[in-house]
């Protein structure tokens, strides 16, 4: 089934979150007009990354962890000139220049960056390719999607679209059931935490913003980060739905409501 | 004896197929208030709905269901909140190749929601075109709870509109023995 769409419709956040939520693995592609970028996952966490402007290159990403000199940098790079990424890693595990762990977490740390640009993508073609692998002449990384969803969902500057998912402020806001990440490895602002401080069914979302001082903006914005860290969902004010007075059925008994459904039921199956 | 009357609305956004839904199940011609659009953006077909669609199906001699399909543009929203009323249960319907539409969708349910605290359940139609969104994706990206049920449709197919209907059908079965289940436990626990 196809998995794709255009960003302006569908943000690279809300993106993110499905991959997360649905613990996809294959390839993402993401193109604007010049610019383009690949993403693996391998369930639901970030394998690896490349972008039109610039490939991941490993002795790179060393030095800019500075676990290796410039000078060592310009040695080696001469001396791996072939190697691949796997390669080249092994070599320098093995000749001592890294851990095994530093060469992931100087991965993990390179990727992270420049992924976080596609943050600010607010429009251009994406496509998911189920099943796609990563190339065996690259090292996977394991990064968890949590904190950057979370992290990109600060970052969203766009009012319009805050608006559009927060249209009301009238709303109140509670904790959802089943929330859909793990908390533990959440990371939330002070003015996230107040604002979890006062979320009941019986505040609206103004209240709250009243209550913590943030404007509309604010408040939509640390609203918008917890939904979609699926810890909260938007309600009615007092946690109970608005019903319209009026019956939902026309009968008075239980037993009667029963059987009229059961007959509706008989004479949807004899269409 | 007085025909007793019940209801279902079908919601959703613009061109997500409530009209065909209803087309493929009504014994009658459906009542239609479609209109030629005159809007340049939302010219991806020639007509739509603007008042309601209308479609009926009768049971017996003293019960007869209707089925209410909502205008899908925005600015004829101030129909929905009159068709909502008294409804036995809805369905809300996806255009599962058009993700633009995801997040619209979710505000229709909310609002349906808050109207009326029926059951429900959300059609994903078009599932037979090439470009159409897995129906567990698009429970994500619907939010969806775990527990509201996401069924693929084409609405243009009787068996696959059957199929939905008795689906909510069997959903407010459920509801109603839940209900009475609620009700005995606080009897037993008051006694």
């Amino acid at each position: 089934m196809a998995l794709k769409g255009n960003l302006k419709d569908f943000s690279f956040i809300q993106l993110l979150n499905l991959v997360n939520l649905a613990n996809k693995s294959g390839a993402l592609y993401v193109e604007r007009p010049g610019e383009s970028a690949r993403v693996l996952f391998h369930n639901g966490k970030l394998e690896y990354f490349e972008s039109s402007n610039e490939k991941p290159e490993l002795l790179r990403s060393l030095k800019d962890q500075k676990l290796i000199t410039a000078y060592q940098h310009t040695l080696l790079k001469e001396r791996l000139e072939g190697f691949s990424d796997r390669e080249a890693g092994i070599y320098l595990v093995n000749a001592g220049y890294a851990t095994l762990d530093q060469v992931t977490t100087a991965l993990e740390e390179d990727y992270a960056k420049k992924f976080r640009a596609l943050f600010d993508w607010n429009e251009g073609l994406f496509r998911f390719e189920a099943g796609e692998l990563l190339p065996e002449n690259k090292i996977p990384v394991h990064l968890n999607l949590e904190n950057l969803i979370v992290e990109g969902a600060r970052e969203l500057q766009e009012i319009e679209e805050l608006k559009a998912e927060i249209p009301s402020l009238d709303m109140a806001i509670k904790f959802t059931d089943r929330p859909g990440t793990d908390i533990r490895n959440i990371c939330f602002s002070p003015t996230e935490w107040q604002v979890i401080s006062y979320v009941n069914p019986r505040n609206t979302i103004q209240q709250i913003a009243t209550a913590t001082k943030l404007d509309e903006i604010e408040i939509r914005r640390v609203v918008f980060t917890l939904l979609q860290a699926g810890l909260v969902e938007i309600i009615r004010p007092g946690g109970v739905p608005l019903a319209i007075p009026g019956k939902n059925l026309p009968v008075r008994n239980p037993e009667e409501n029963r059987s009229l459904v059961k007959r509706l039921i008989d004479r949807i199956r004899s269409i | 004896m007085q025909t007793q009357t019940v209801k279902i609305v079908v919601t959703g956004p613009f061109n997500a197929g409530k009209t065909e839904f209803i087309r493929s199940v009504s014994e009658i011609d459906v009542v239609s208030t479609e209109k030629r659009i005159s809007a340049t953006a939302e010219k991806i077909k020639e007509s739509t709905t603007v008042a309601m669609d209308f479609g009926r199906i009768t049971v017996d001699n003293d019960l007869v269901l209707f089925l209410f399909g909502t205008p899908g543009q925005k600015r004829f929203d101030f129909m929905w909140e009159i068709l909502s009323e008294g409804m036995l249960g809805f369905i809300v319907m996806v255009d599962s190749t058009r993700p633009e539409t995801f997040r619209e969708a979710r505000s229709i349910l909310e609002t349906f929601k808050a109207y009326a605290p029926t059951p429900y359940l959300v059609t994903a139609n078009k599932q037979d075109l090439y470009d159409a969104w897995d129906t567990e994706d698009m429970r994500l990206a619907l939010r969806l709870d775990p527990s509201v049920k996401i069924l693929p449709c084409e609405a243009t197919k009787k068996s696959s509109v059957k199929r939905v209907l008795l689906e909510l059908l069997y959903g407010i079965l459920k509801e109603m023995d839940d209900n009475e289940a609620r009700q005995n436990n606080q009897e037993d626990e008051i006694s």
